[in-house]
């Protein structure tokens, strides 16, 4: 593995051969915006917000689809990028309905942020729009497709669990939406609730319906929690407002860490005082059940039981 | 296994008799020592992707091998090393047919330097222009020119398995091709140790299922690999990480056709054809509104003039010509005052159009520029995979634009944001068909804006062609004869006969039809306002 030295806005920065240019900016504290980039996820290319202009071309280049290279010079902020970006934003405001005031992704959404930076505002037009879809036949995802802006993270990240791979593209062009399974609701489909589409979703297209109207990210604090369900570890964070935790929601999976349901049941049982009552999913449809049951320890609790009045005859 | 003595025997017994055949049929004449197609309409014409198109039967391989057919492969095979064919595809200077005109000797070339276990050939077969059909016809009439042109790229690039990438809405393409496929395993010309040289090369039919943008090298790969046809940014070059990551070069059907012909006749022959920089011919689909509509091949830089007129006769009925479309919903239209251009790679880049695979679409002065750049849009729209921002949102905003202008609603700045919404989608999509979605609308800003004005302050459609925008009127020269009172299929012209006819404006729904039949001459009494 060699390195290169290249120039990103005046800074010299010496990384790796096989880092892209957006890798190679982030990492000497220059900010590329990207919608649909994660350095989890493959490469997908779709938002075209990182773009930036490299010396000896003309075009606009994605820099995280770009490789650096010794002795290249990138501009990452001329106003050609920013007009384009602001474009880009533009566009997708055009077709995202206009309801940060009540958002939950409100104050974490990438959208909004970009919007912020590039000074794109929401606005009247006659054109086409999004078409509400709304999916709330899950307890813990609310799927909203009025609001996707197809960055694929969600399909990407379902993907990279070979069991799971629910996600999926649909339809084309201006059409091009989200599926759930073949096309059916997540209750319906193969959906695991291992919100794992849920902690990549950069704006408010999937949220997680347990946090719903309790709390929002500048709401209150939060904690970054392990999960101590099985040897994996994955992420978690405990939304909390004074002092009396809220909610808790599944982190972004990393390092091979797949998030799942029970993992994140436990967690809630263990920081929530009142958690919201659990559902499991039985012949494609959620029920309610009890906390045992949820976390598959019925015989277990059992067995605990049987085994301490047990302890407590053979005392007596 | 197939020898060269068992070829030679098939060509000195086949070809006399197909060539005494088609004479007598009166289909051919021999220019030198080549069979042409006979007539007025194939003079102009220098045939090499299409030279066997209605000549061999497209069914029968030996037919093929009657008219050279498979020598370049026997000769490359037994006499040559693999960078001997990429020099001489390289020193033939032979671009890409597929649109953008990519020189094949350097693609080749690059996949042949890089190592690996295994690398691809995948042809390209998906073509999605609209009224566009080169691809076609040389699939379906001459298929094994393409096997052969596959081959041998398999050869230079050190390829044993190549990929046909073929539309499925192309039944007989797929027929034919699955026919020619059989034989020439069958005469051991695919396969294992083809000739007894040790190469192996095998060539596999993949259908497409109607998506455009899978006619983009990337997407295309997607598709073979078994995903949802959407282009993948090109972190690497596909000659080097292509196919299921091994290294892959893409070629046009016509491209690969005119490969043979290339090893056979050799580099200097080929660039002896066409100009410097844009070597050999290009066939081109010529329709629309041109008297001789159909396939053409012709050398480079022969002038849009020669096509369209000296081989297509001008505007059909006598109409006056405006306007040619090259390169589908990637290209421009080109106006008339620049009928002299001629084809070649750089001209029609020089005034804002391409190549592109093939079409030409004439049109007349009947036909309405901004409607016109609505229906490529329209197009793009429909046929945009949903990946990118820009191509799904902008080219949508642009159609919507596009619409209102040609039903009468356009407003102040609508030019303006055209333009701008044109800039970034070609300038930030992330791939071809995104970023040339917008050429149609830039060329005829470019060269029609007084049209689109026209239609926006004025609320007129020069062209008389926008429904919205014009009126059918009977003027005082009506004889009466009733005829556009009985064509009227809405019932709404009044009128006794021998008197002025009528025509009710609230019920006219401006189909055209009285206008056609009206017999008054020279000038219609139907007239469009």
């Amino acid at each position: 593995m060699s390195t290169v030295k290249l120039t990103i806005d005046g800074k010299v920065a010496e990384v790796s051969s096989e880092l892209t240019v957006l890798q190679a900016a982030r990492s000497i504290g220059i900010d590329i915006p990207a919608l649909c980039y994660d350095e989890t996820l493959e490469i997908f290319g779709a938002c075209r917000m990182c773009i930036v202009e490299i010396e000896g071309s003309n075009k606009l280049q994605t820099s995280c689809s770009t490789l650096v290279k010794n002795g290249m010079i990138v501009h990452t902020e001329t106003d050609r990028i920013k007009s384009t970006r602001k474009d880009i934003v533009q566009m997708l405001l055009d077709s995202h309905p206009n309801d940060c005031l009540t958002c939950q992704k409100s104050g974490e959404c990438l959208l909004q942020d970009y919007a912020y930076r590039y000074d794109a505002n929401f606005r009247n037009h006659h054109g086409a729009m999004r078409p509400q879809l709304m999916d709330t036949s899950s307890p813990y995802i609310l799927r909203d497709n009025s609001k996707c802006i197809l960055c694929g993270k969600c399909v990407l990240t379902c993907y990279q669990v070979s069991d799971r791979q629910v996600l999926s593209f649909s339809e084309r062009g201006y059409d091009t939406k989200v599926v759930f399974g073949a096309d059916q609701t997540i209750e319906e489909s193969p959906c695991v609730s291992c919100n794992r589409c849920v902690a990549v979703c950069p704006v408010g297209a999937l949220v997680d319906k347990r946090q719903l109207g309790k709390i929002r990210n500048w709401d209150g604090n939060t904690t970054v929690v392990m999960c101590k369900a099985c040897e994996y570890g994955c992420e978690f964070e405990v939304y909390s407002r004074n002092k009396e935790n809220i909610a808790v929601t599944a982190k972004a999976p990393s390092n091979g860490r797949p998030l799942c349901l029970k993992g994140r049941l436990a967690t809630e049982l263990k920081y929530l005082e009142n958690p919201d009552k659990p559902y499991i999913k039985i012949n494609e449809r959620f029920e309610e059940t009890t906390w045992d049951k949820a976390l598959g320890i019925t015989e277990l609790i059992e067995k605990i039981n049987r085994l301490e009045k047990d302890n407590k005859e053979e005392e007596e | 296994m197939m020898t060269k003595e068992r070829m030679d025997s098939i060509k000195e017994v086949l070809k006399p008799k197909i060539v005494e055949k088609l004479i007598g049929e009166d289909k051919v004449e021999l220019r030198g020592d080549e069979v042409v197609l006979k007539g007025e309409y194939y003079k102009k014409q220098v045939r090499i992707a299409l030279k066997n198109c209605d000549i061999v039967d497209p069914t029968n391989i030996e037919e093929y091998i009657a008219f050279d057919g498979y020598y370049a492969l026997y000769d490359s095979l037994t006499k040559k090393k693999p960078g001997d064919i990429v020099e001489e595809i390289k020193n033939s200077l032979l671009r890409g047919r597929g649109g953008a005109g990519f020189p094949t000797g350097r693609k080749w070339d690059e996949a042949y330097r890089y190592q690996a276990d295994k690398k691809y050939i995948i042809c390209n077969a998906d073509e999605g222009d609209p009224g566009a059909f080169m691809d076609r016809s040389i699939l379906e009439k001459d298929p094994h020119s393409v096997l052969e042109g596959m081959a041998l790229g398999g050869y230079a690039i050190g390829s044993d398995q190549g990929y046909i990438y073929v539309r499925a809405e192309y039944p007989m393409a797929v027929k034919r091709l699955e026919i020619a496929i059989k034989q020439a395993r069958e005469y051991g010309l695919l396969g294992e140790n083809i000739f007894g040289t040790g190469f192996n090369f095998d060539i596999e039919l993949r259908l497409g299922s109607g998506a455009f943008v899978c006619g983009e090298g990337t997407a295309l790969m997607e598709s073979i690999e078994g995903r949802r046809g959407m282009p993948r940014p090109k972190i690497h070059r596909t000659a080097h990480v292509g196919l299921w990551g091994k290294p892959t070069i893409i070629n046009n059907v016509e491209t690969l056709a005119n490969v043979p012909v290339i090893i056979n006749k050799g580099y200097e022959w080929f660039r002896g054809i066409g100009t410097e920089e844009s070597p050999g011919t290009k066939v081109f689909a010529l329709v629309g509104k041109v008297e001789n509509a159909g396939l053409v091949e012709v050398p480079m830089g022969m002038t849009l003039r020669e096509i369209i007129f000296d081989i297509g006769g001008g505007a059909q009925d006598g109409k006056e010509y405006k306007a040619v479309q090259t390169g589908g919903p990637s290209g421009g239209c080109i106006p008339a005052d620049l009928i002299d251009t001629p084809v070649d790679f750089e001209s029609l880049g020089k005034i804002w159009s391409i190549m592109g695979s093939g079409g030409m679409v004439v049109m007349d002065e009947n036909t309405c520029m901004v409607d016109i750049a609505k229906f490529f849009l329209d197009f793009s729209v429909e046929e945009s995979c949903g990946k990118c921002v820009p191509c799904r949102e902008g080219t949508k905003r642009m159609y919507e634009i596009l619409d209102r202008i040609t039903k009468g609603e356009g407003v102040e700045g609508d030019i303006e944001r055209l333009e701008e919404l044109s800039e970034t989608v070609s300038s930030a999509s992330l791939c071809g068909l995104g970023q040339t979605a917008p050429n149609p609308v830039i060329t005829t800003l470019k060269y029609y804006r007084h049209e689109y004005e026209d239609h926006i302050h004025n609320k007129s459609c020069p062209a008389k062609s926008c429904k919205p925008l014009i009126k059918y009127f009977i003027e005082d020269t009506c004889i009466g004869c009733t005829r556009c009172a009985k064509a009227c299929p809405v019932s709404c012209i009044s009128g006794k006969v021998k008197e002025l006819h009528v025509i009710d404006q609230s019920m006219c729904i401006k189909c055209g039809a009285c206008y056609d039949v009206c017999p008054v001459k020279p000038i219609k009494a139907v007239s469009i306002i």
